[in-house]
């Protein structure tokens, strides 16, 4: 089974929600979940952050899909960190 | 998310909590002085029976209620949907099934709601004593000196409710408010009661 770890994304977003409730949102999405969320650029209407997300076992489909319901864009997926893990039978 | 929380998160990324206070006392401010006029124009008018003038003020309320949800309606989708294409201009993709489309769509009736019952609602807890003393119940003094008690002790609460937001005395907001109110009912009583 292969599980990922880490994952690095380049999000383009409305200023609100702001970062703090933008990364709150990614968070809730898992269970374990740490984000780290750094403002990369800002303009007049929207800003580019960039988004660490670090658990035992992302879900990136509910990830991307937390970003789409706050009107976030996903551009590129920078990084990632994946483990290959046997099963447990 | 339960709906509270989304709906306090939807008002949150839209800057809609000042809009819905604004209108609030805005629009609550004006049921109150209507009514207050509305009763003095009574008082100082030739006796009518306490259903005509609770029928009279019934109708202003809810007319205040209606123009209130119909002209917040209009005003905010409109601007709502201006605020959603900009963004979406500057996203350079559809938004529609997004927290901000929702907010577009439902922030609007929000805001008409509020805009609406205020002076509504306002109107209601005026008239409450003529009713009580239509429905037969015993009131230390005459309802319509009662509603007039009613109302200038509402424009008081809105007053203080601004000052309190303003972060300015309560008291002193409160008499201002008051101050207008007074200075409203000695005009009706001076133009109308001649």
């Amino acid at each position: 089974m292969v599980l990922v770890k880490r994952i690095v994304l380049d999000v383009l977003k409305p200023h609100q929600p702001n970062a703090l409730e933008f990364s709150e949102a990614i968070a809730r999405t898992g269970k374990d979940y740490q984000v780290r969320l750094t403002v990369v650029e800002i303009d007049e209407k929207t800003e580019t952050v960039q988004l660490e997300v670090e658990g035992s076992a992302i879900d990136f489909e509910e990830i991307q899909s937390a970003i789409t319901s706050m009107a976030g864009s996903l551009h590129s997926i920078d990084e990632v960190v994946v483990h290959s893990e046997a099963d447990a039978d | 998310m339960s709906w509270l929380q989304r709906l306090r998160f939807l008002m949150r990324i839209t800057r809609t909590h000042g809009i819905v206070r604004r209108y609030f006392v805005v629009n609550g401010f004006d049921g109150a002085l209507t009514m207050l006029g509305l009763i003095i124009g009574f008082l100082v008018s030739a006796p009518a029976s306490l259903i005509v003038i609770i029928n009279a003020c019934l109708g202003a309320g809810i007319a205040l209620g209606m123009s209130g949800i119909s002209s917040a309606y209009i005003s905010e989708a409109a601007e709502r949907k201006r605020e959603l294409d900009k963004l979406e201009g500057a996203m350079i993709t559809d938004l529609q099934e997004t927290a901000h489309g929702n907010a577009a769509r439902w922030m609007p009736w929000l805001i008409a709601l509020v805009n609406g019952s205020a002076p509504f609602v306002i109107s209601l807890l005026i008239i409450s004593p003529l009713w009580l003393a239509h429905a037969g119940v015993p009131l230390p003094l005459s309802p319509i000196y009662l509603a007039i008690i009613v109302a200038l002790f509402l424009i008081f609460l809105l007053g203080v409710f601004l000052g309190r937001i303003a972060g300015i005395s309560w008291l002193r907001s409160g008499i201002q408010t008051l101050l207008v109110a007074t200075i409203t009912a000695l005009l009706i009583y001076l133009i109308a009661g001649q």
